[in-house]
């Protein structure tokens, strides 16, 4: 049972990470960034190119590398997030929603089949595996390295917290979400904010990538497919929009997801995921945490 | 010339000249590989067609199509296989699981706001692949093999030959079935819901009715195109009805021209052929597909062929000839 739980924290706070980009750049300018899931894949990447380049210092290392990869990588995904804004997005800004919801899925496809161009087809086994010392807690066996993963997620979404509800950028970004013309006349430079929350939103997906390698061990250019679904359900879960909600959905989802595992077997994990995704937008559509959206004409 | 190219896309024949290319192009090439090139290029316009209805004419993203492709083809298989049904004895039931699987896919999402449509639509493809994969009946991750072909009374079509003919019988009607459904009162009101849903439901369209009506015909054609898919093939596995399926035929769509059938049709036969063209640059195929849906929306959102011509064509014969006018409510 306690075991349960603990699996459930732990892969949500991987949701979690990947859900808050999501959020974020909804709340802002209401757009389904699809291929968020695969900056989390390119984090993942850049981590393995970075860890394959460093070779045997990264190995002797252990942790530390990690950490130093972690950051680099951060900044990496962040730029292309950046990028990805400003040639895919922002052309289109203010062009009907289904032009840039095809444009998002063109985003992501171009991701990942330019990822498998570089990369190749095959998956990739990560140079740097976290396993060691394992400790018992309220007989669940958690590794250390397990709980520094968990750590460095909390540690994330406490600065974004704070960057979000104690900066400037942070104000001007509530000001864009409640009303991005008014914040333009009011002087914030809007597309500098939005540009800036795709910068944070996937560098916090690049260090869930960078994670999610060093904790399973094997990257492939698919991977961000079904996490992006995921980070998805995880935001909806706790109220797209919201950045408390979508820590708390993605915790949820894991706690979901462990215990469906359970019950269900693991090959169900997926579809129970989102049998309950389809379940909870037609009985709470504003998630757990959302205000009633209103459209407005 | 470019009133040369606008009067040829406007031309009324045009839906016969197409078919006629159909009919024709067995006599130029007849090799079972060619044969086989068109028969799934076929099968892939009445796909894009059927998507067509759902993200053209009513402008909803379905990100999971292939969804109703893998129940068309599962459910046909299925009967055929374990049952020794004929497989056109399946199409009702096939019509039946697709009517359903739209209603519980489109019921509680199309409430709500368009864009979670797209998602839950990519979810729901994601479910339906992952259960065919799990359950015993569907025969697991190795699929259904031994389908049989089409036969009509004691007439056997599965030769490649008779295939591909029946192939284009059925895929001309889909075809134009689809036309014929968005000029219709209820495709007006598509159209509407597209342009401006909060307009149309002011003017008294029930929008979520018609958006739900939208996304079953959509099921339908998709399901039916499963049929002859499996037919095709004699065997399905859940490998065919990934992701990257939805997302081509969505690609043929948005690239042939939203709404537009004629579009859609080249559109199709486009992405489908292309492939085979290119086969030694397979790795780069889906990236530049990728990148050619964000370079259409950003610099054409139209569509090669634009839906535009077809509509002033309307209005054109409405003026010239005032004994068939349309009445538009």
């Amino acid at each position: 049972m306690s075991q349960l739980i603990w699996n459930g924290l732990f892969v949500g706070s991987f949701y979690a990470l990947v859900a808050l980009g999501y959020s974020m750049v909804y709340g802002i300018i209401k757009l389904l960034n699809f291929a968020h899931g695969d900056i989390y894949m390119l984090g993942a990447f850049a981590g393995f190119a970075m860890l394959t380049v460093a070779g045997g210092l990264a190995t002797s290392a252990g942790f530390v590398a990690l950490l130093v990869v972690l950051v680099l990588a951060m900044l990496v995904t962040g730029t292309a997030g950046l990028i990805l804004e400003r040639v895919a997005y922002r052309p289109l800004r203010g062009a009907p929603r289904l032009s840039v919801l095809i444009t998002a899925v063109g985003a992501s496809f171009a991701l990942e089949y330019g990822m498998r161009l570089v990369a190749g087809p095959n998956p990739e086994v990560y140079p740097v595996r976290l396993s060691g010392t394992t400790v018992h807690v309220l007989g669940a066996r958690i590794t250390l390295e397990q709980l520094a993963l968990v750590g460095i997620a909390i540690a994330l979404m406490a600065g974004l917290q704070y960057l979000v509800m104690g900066t400037s950028t942070g104000r001007a970004m509530r000001a864009i979400s409640m009303d991005p013309k008014a914040s333009l006349f009011m002087g914030i430079n809007v597309n500098r904010v939005i540009s800036r929350t795709f910068f944070i939103g996937s560098a916090l997906a690049g260090a869930a990538g960078v994670m999610a390698g060093a904790y399973y061990g094997k990257i492939d250019f698919l991977m961000g497919f079904i996490i992006g679904l995921k980070a998805f359900t995880a935001a909806v879960i706790g109220g797209i929009g919201n950045i408390k909600g979508a820590m708390l959905g993605g915790l949820t989802l894991g706690m979901l997801e462990s215990f469906g595992t359970a019950w269900l077997g693991g090959e169900w994990r997926d579809v129970f995921a989102f049998a309950f995704l389809i379940l909870f937008l037609t009985v709470r559509p504003t998630g757990i945490l959302g205000e009633r959206v209103t459209e407005r004409v | 010339m470019a009133s040369k190219l606008s009067s040829l896309m406007e031309n009324r024949y045009l839906g016969w000249i197409g078919l006629a290319i159909a009919l024709l192009a067995p006599f130029v090439s007849a090799t079972n590989y060619s044969l086989s090139v068109m028969t799934s290029a076929l099968l892939f316009v009445m796909l894009a067609v059927g998507l067509n209805i759902v993200v053209g004419y009513c402008g909803l993203l379905d990100l999971g199509y292939a969804a109703f492709f893998a129940i068309g083809a599962y459910t046909s298989g299925v009967l055929a296989t374990r049952y020794d049904w004929s497989l056109l004895a399946t199409i009702p039931v096939v019509i039946l699981a697709a009517v359903i699987a739209g209603v519980v896919i489109g019921g509680p999402t199309l409430r709500l706001r368009s864009d979670y449509l797209a998602i839950v639509t990519l979810g729901f493809g994601e479910i339906i692949r992952i259960t065919a994969n799990n359950l015993e009946i569907t025969g697991g991750p190795s699929g259904i093999f031994g389908i049989p072909g089409i036969s009509i009374g004691g007439l056997d079509l599965s030769s490649p030959v008779a295939f591909y003919y029946t192939c284009v019988v059925a895929v001309a009607l889909a075809v134009l079935g689809a036309a014929r459904l968005g000029r219709s009162r209820l495709g007006r009101a598509w159209r509407f819901v597209r342009e401006d849903e909060d307009a149309a439901e002011a003017m008294g369209i029930h929008t979520y009715k018609v958006k739900l009506a939208a996304y079953i015909a959509g099921a339908i054609w998709g399901g039916l195109a499963g049929i002859l898919f499996g037919a095709q093939l004699t065997a399905i596995s859940p490998q065919s009805f990934t992701f990257l399926w939805s997302a081509l035929i969505l690609m043929a769509v948005v690239l042939g021209g939203m709404g537009s059938t004629p579009g859609v049709v080249i559109g199709a036969i486009f992405v489908s052929v292309l492939p085979e063209l290119l086969r030694g640059a397979a790795d780069y195929r889906y990236f530049i597909f990728g990148v050619l849906l964000i370079v259409v929306m950003i610099f054409r959102p139209q569509g090669v062929w634009p839906t535009h011509a077809v509509e002033r064509s309307a209005r054109k014969r409405r003026t010239d000839d005032d004994s068939t006018v349309e009445v538009n409510q």
